[in-house]
């Protein structure tokens, strides 16, 4: 319709660019907005955490177990619990991804059909819902593998057969090894031909200039990856729902075979299935607090030596 | 022939189907130096990188003829490519130390090949050092990292790297191009009192180095091979017609 006005129109070359540039103000104004909005969220939602978390938020929170059937006393035992599963699941994720990381860039040849295999099932493991994780660490860990052992060396005797912490760090680390390998992926393909000629140029094989050189210079990249990992891993609940965390434990973890409290897990729990939620309003925020402290200062670190490496590289 | 080092014998080198080396058949004496000339892309650097085996590195690239070196064909399915790496070394246009401590760059080659004992290694650093001329420079500051050094005690560093592996071929592919002047002239010292020990090849594009730094001159052009003679005698009176207008400045 506006066409049509505009052909008959003498004056319709000054007309359409009004036009146009009535447009482009008004999606201008749209981007601004959505800036705007989420900028606004962002500082909404830490706004009130902060704001409604701050009162309960202390030392002794931090330091001290939960009381008076969890209405009361702090989070400690899911502070540890968490620090426990994201250790653990770093010792089994990160060897694993950064070496498929070193398959993927050093030894894979071009047009390999095992790497772009291995490369679809990274891509593909990156975007499962995390719930799936928790399901298939159940079946496969905990049922297959945890009974299997119970099986043949406990005479069926319940042990592995049942959630803990081990299936859980290695659940959570089946959901954050793409984060590492592509992490470490990018690290190594930052370290110049140039130093790898000039290892091999020296009578290195391959291995050894992997060894002595490639992987020496993608420390940070590696650090990096682990470090949005843990970050994850520590904020992610799903997988970790039937595989270990536990409701409420009056004592900490001593063996891997334990089950834990989560910092995750904790708010869920408190937010659902407490029975005085106005009680637990407080320490539901406060906890909030705590593991929002620490993804995000996890992942500040994790973006600061991103950035050394990249100025690094140019 | 007793002097001969290297013999090539109807090489040919194709990036997938381009062909960059077109049957190079030539000789290269023991301890001597011999320079490779040639307009830029003629295929210097590739034929440099056939007798280290460092095209080995580039997936598309097929050779075919023999590359004898002490009378062993390099490319023979027998022969491991790491040995030959360590017999026959390389310095690079662009210098590349290792982001290590000097200390640790001379060192590598050495602790690759085993030897890790302190006071063993200490003597192999010094030594090559001292032969790379460099020694009086740094010797105070072996455990500082070598991407502190100028772009010219960064080359000789590279070299010392190479002589600690102790090869008996050195490789040099433009070693002074991106130097300034002093830091060349000291590179082509080196590179005369090396070839007492060292059988050397080196790739220039600067003529007069050529003509001050080589025994023997080989000139390429488009992949080929057109001529390769005492350094004298190519450069007063060349056989071929193409030689002498490359080096007359004709082309190129
Ligand atoms: N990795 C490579 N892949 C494909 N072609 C290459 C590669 N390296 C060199 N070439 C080509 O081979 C020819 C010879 O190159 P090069 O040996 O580098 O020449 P020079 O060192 O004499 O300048 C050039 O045409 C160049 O483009
Ligand atoms: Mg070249």
């Amino acid at each position: 319709m506006d066409k049509i006005i505009d052909k008959e129109n003498p004056h319709f070359f000054s007309n359409t660019t009004n036009n146009a540039d009535v447009k482009g103000k008004f999606f201008i104004g749209i981007t601004q907005l959505a800036v705007v909005l989420i900028i606004a969220i962002l500082f909404i939602i830490l706004g009130i955490i902060v704001f409604e978390g701050r009162e309960k938020f202390s030392w002794e929170f931090i330091s001290s177990f939960p009381t008076d059937g969890m209405t009361k006393g702090g989070v400690l035992p899911a502070i540890i619990g968490t620090f426990i599963l994201v250790v653990v699941m770093s010792i089994a994720a990160v060897p694993f991804g950064t070496i498929t990381a070193i398959y993927l860039t050093e030894y894979a040849k071009e047009n390999s059909k095992i790497a772009a295999a291995v490369r679809f099932s990274v891509r593909t493991l990156a975007v499962v819902p995390s719930i799936i994780f928790g399901l298939f660490g159940l079946g496969f860990f905990i049922q297959f593998l945890g009974t299997g052992l119970d099986e043949t060396f406990n005479g069926g005797e319940l042990h592995w057969g049942q959630p803990n912490i081990l299936w859980a760090s290695l659940t959570m680390s089946l959901l954050t090894l793409p984060v590492i390998i592509v992490s470490v992926e990018e690290a190594l393909k930052t370290i110049p031909r140039e130093l790898r000629e000039a290892s091999l140029a020296l009578g290195a094989t391959k291995w050894q200039t992997i060894k002595n050189i490639v992987l020496p210079g993608s420390i940070s990249g590696i650090m990096t990856g682990t470090i949005l990992a843990v970050s994850r891993g520590a904020g992610e609940v799903a997988p970790i729902l039937f595989t270990g965390a536990a409701y409420y434990l009056a004592t900490l973890p001593e063996s891997l075979s334990d089950q834990f409290m989560n910092l995750g897990y904790h708010i869920y729990i408190m937010s659902t299935q407490s029975s005085d939620v106005e009680k637990t309003m407080p320490i539901q925020f406060a906890t909030t607090l705590v593991l929002l402290i620490l993804t995000l200062s996890l992942n500040l670190v994790a973006v600061i030596i991103r950035s050394r490496i990249r100025r690094k590289s140019k | 022939m007793k002097n001969t080092k290297i013999e090539v014998k109807d090489l040919s080198l194709y990036y997938g189907e381009k062909q960059a080396l077109k049957n190079i058949s030539l000789e290269i004496p023991r301890n001597k130096v011999t320079a490779l000339i040639g307009p830029s892309g003629c295929g210097k650097s590739t034929f440099l990188r056939c007798i280290n085996r460092m095209n080995d590195l580039i997936p598309s690239v097929k050779i075919t003829g023999e590359m004898l070196v002490e009378g062993i064909d390099i490319y023979d399915k027998n022969v491991d490519v790491v040995n030959i790496r360590k017999k026959i070394g390389m310095v690079f246009q662009k210098s590349n130390p290792f982001p290590k401590s000097i200390y640790e760059n001379v060192a590598y080659g050495p602790k690759i090949n085993g030897i890790n004992n302190k006071t063993e290694l200490d003597e192999i650093v010094e030594t090559s050092l001292r032969q790379a001329a460099i020694w009086d420079e740094l010797k105070d500051r072996l455990d500082d990292s070598a991407m502190g050094l100028s772009g010219g005690q960064q080359q000789r560093l590279c070299i010392a790297r190479t002589l600690a592996v102790s090869p008996d071929i050195i490789l040099m592919d433009e070693p002074a191009s991106a130097l300034d002047p002093i830091s060349t002239s000291k590179i082509e010292e080196l590179v005369h009192e090396l070839k007492e020990q060292y059988t050397i090849i080196i790739v220039t594009h600067n003529m007069q180095q050529a003509a001050r730094t080589s025994d023997y001159t080989a000139f390429f052009y488009l992949g080929e091979l057109i001529e390769l003679g005492k350094t004298n005698t190519i450069f007063t009176k060349p056989e071929q017609k193409q030689t002498e207008d490359y080096i007359t400045g004709r082309f190129g």
